[in-house]
């Protein structure tokens, strides 16, 4: 492999691990903060998704449906956690497991019903529709390069709220001894819904944005959803710190793993896992 | 004086009165009564499209001969598969041992395929394959009571390597997905591209569902190949076109692939796609008087455009209605009803087809480029495509 080519895999990566950061920041926040297994992660990724296809149509435009469905998704989450989750943080995993994995089921026949079973595009904005060219043969999509951008502008955003305002140290409070800030007075009701509808909408915005690239497609959320907990799992659980340095190694390994061996590639992230938990057992970072 | 034991016998002596009576009708339903036909197809889940569309075809096929088979009327029962593997000898066997079918049609994934294939062999019940491609139910696991009617994972790929090396195309990159399907469509590619006279630089593949492809894409780049030949299919292939076109590609390297690449993706691949060419045994727009007639009558019946998958279950309507007539509906008479099916001719919406001795399609299969979002049939890229059927022992 030479230089260029390595580098381009890097870049390939990182782009990657970078995706992946978006998604797991919210399932390690709703795991850190709240407790719960929510394994119904991917599919607001899908539902993401669907949604900048069916708005991207009826406004003709995808920045305006990020937008509008940036805003529907973090009611939904608002919503379901009022409805369902609120009861779930005293109960066990495996109820919250169970919970969450009739939720899959449940959002995949929604799916079925309101948008059908067919294989969408999503249309690329026309401004971000052309490509970097890298080598003689290869050239790299800007919108790849820009949806990249987004994902560190949001890791930035989400540092400065939970390191430097005081939401953010009520997050962490809540993480920490969540008794012990409701007993201090703080609504802890009202950080757990926010942390819940903060997750789902960067699921859901993360699906809308890799929509135009991804296509929009049934249980398009099963495998990102696997590689989402094992970023959390390797970050350390309720570390955003950790999830963004696991995402970027887990983009790394996959990607270097299938060009340089492919044939255990399906294997290596998970054998990565294996070997941090057996260094670390509470993955990379605490809170 | 009642006793529980008096009770008991009368009760059970009640009881097998009653249930002999369960056992007249089995005897006379026979070969008298309603043809059981099973559909075991994915009606849900990703494959739901596919499944309905098969079982669309098959009963326009019926309906066309008046919705009997062989004089008798038709009774269907349908188990949703939900291409699940792990259930599908528990579903196959469902419909054979609970609902008694005569004809269990299905399915599409090869996985469940071969659950429905342990059931037919063990109780031969006549077992028609309306689209899953495993190599394995016509070649070493053969048997005289499975039939299919679409094709097998490797004819596709064994016409692609004649079209490849006589465009020039002499050094290719295959890539594909580290599965079943995918080893199986490489299998026909390498025996036919290299036959032709070309090499293959390097086969690539990555864990099937991933479809994050940059990384291999990148490489391909790198080893600068005059085309690539591919297996791929749904919402991947149409991220591969995609990604494919995205990254420049396809401005230098030409891309082949197993005709699924371009199948119900087009419409989400958009312009990505165009100029990719393929080989399959259907196109949607081949100019044949059969082919327009059934995309007419399937619109006019389903208010949906048909597609390969449809094709196909209309083409099991057609050979399981060959067979019934030629044993005037006398399902039970195996020896009659397997040599009509095995010598039959369908006049396909495809072009003509015929059985192969390990009950698999003989078929041509044809060249298309896609434009604007339609695979356009540019030519046969090979007639009369069979598969070798490898280890079949059926005489």
């Amino acid at each position: 492999m030479d230089l260029a080519n390595f580098l381009i895999q890097l870049l390939n990566g990182l782009q990657y691990g970078l995706l992946l950061f978006m998604l797991a920041a919210g399932l390690t926040l709703i795991f850190g903060i709240m407790g719960v297994v929510n394994l119904a992660h991917g599919s607001f990724y899908m539902i993401g998704a669907y949604m900048a296809w069916s708005m991207s149509a009826l406004f003709g435009n995808l920045f305006v449906a990020i937008v509008v469905g940036a805003l529907l998704s973090v009611a939904l989450g608002w919503a379901l956690e009022w409805v369902l989750f609120r009861h779930f943080y005293h109960r066990d995993h495996l109820d919250q497991v169970l919970l969450t994995f009739g939720l899959i089921y449940i959002f995949e026949e929604a799916r079925s019903l309101l948008w059908g079973d067919d294989v969408h595009a999503v249309q690329m904005p026309a401004s971000l529709d052309w490509a970097i060219p890298l080598t003689d043969n290869l050239s790299y999509p800007v919108y790849r390069l820009v949806m990249a951008g987004i994902c560190v502008l949001l890791a930035l955003g989400l540092y400065l709220l939970i390191s430097k305002t005081r939401l953010g140290m009520k997050f962490r409070a809540g993480a920490f001894n969540h008794d012990m800030t409701e007993a201090l007075g703080i609504n802890i009701r009202l950080i757990h819904g926010i942390v819940f509808a903060l997750g789902v909408g960067l699921a859901s915005v993360a699906g809308m944005i890799a929509a135009p690239i991804s296509s929009v497609y049934p249980n398009m959320g099963s495998t990102v959803l696997i590689m989402c907990f094992v970023v959390v799992v390797i970050g350390g659980i309720g570390s955003v710190r950790g999830a963004l340095v696991a995402s970027l190694l887990v983009g790394l390994v996959d990607t270097f793993g299938k060009v340089l061996l492919p044939q255990v590639a399906g294997m290596l992230v998970y054998m990565l896992m294996a070997a941090v938990l057996l260094y670390k057992p509470e993955g990379l970072f605490k809170h | 004086m009642t006793t529980r034991r008096l009770v008991l016998s009368r009760s059970a002596a009640i009881i097998g009165a009653a249930s002999s009576g369960l056992l007249l009708p089995e005897i006379v339903r026979a070969q008298s009564g309603k043809v059981r036909v099973g559909f075991m197809l994915p009606y849900t889940g990703t494959f739901a499209q596919l499944g309905v569309a098969i079982e669309n075809g098959f009963r326009m096929a019926l309906n066309e001969q008046g919705g009997k088979l062989g004089g008798r009327e038709v009774e269907f029962f349908k188990v949703d598969d939900e291409s699940n593997p792990a259930k599908g000898i528990e579903n196959a066997s469902r419909l054979v041992e609970r609902d008694k079918v005569d004809v269990l049609v299905g399915t599409v994934h090869s996985g469940v395929q071969m659950g429905i294939h342990k059931v037919a062999r063990d109780t031969g019940v006549l077992n028609l394959i309306p689209n899953a491609g495993v190599h394995i139910a016509t070649r070493g696991q053969c048997a005289p009571n499975v039939f299919r009617t679409s094709f097998s994972n490797s004819q596709p790929t064994l016409a692609l390597g004649k079209a490849m090396v006589e465009r020039g195309h002499k050094k290719a990159v295959w890539i594909t997905w580290n599965y079943a399907a995918g080893d199986e469509a490489f299998e026909g590619f390498e025996k036919s591209y290299t036959e032709a006279g070309g090499t293959i630089i390097k086969k690539l593949g990555l864990p099937f569902p991933n479809v994050e492809f940059q990384a291999l894409l990148t490489e391909i780049a790198s080893l600068k190949p005059d085309a690539v030949a591919c297996f791929f299919a749904g919402g991947g292939a149409a991220k591969f076109l995609r990604d494919y076109a995205a990254a420049g590609l396809n401005k230098n390297i030409q891309l082949y692939g197993s005709g699924f690449l371009t199948e119900g993706v087009l419409d989400a691949a958009g312009d990505a796609a165009n100029g990719v060419l393929t080989t399959m045994h259907y196109s949607d727009s081949l100019d044949t008087p059969a082919n327009k007639k059934f995309r007419l009558d399937y619109a006019k019946t389903f208010k949906l455009q048909p597609d390969v998958y449809a094709v196909q279950g209309y083409d099991t309507g057609l050979l399981l209605v060959k067979g019934a007539n030629a044993v005037k509906g006398d399902l039970s008479n195996k020896k009659a009803l397997y040599a009509a099916m095995e010598g039959a001719t369908i006049d396909s919406p495809r072009g003509k087809w015929s059985m192969s001795k390990s009950h698999n399609p003989v078929q041509d299969m044809y060249l298309r480029k896609v434009d604007n979002k339609e695979n356009k049939v540019i030519g046969i890229a090979q007639k009369a495509v069979a598969d070798p059927g490898t280890g079949c022992r059926m005489g």
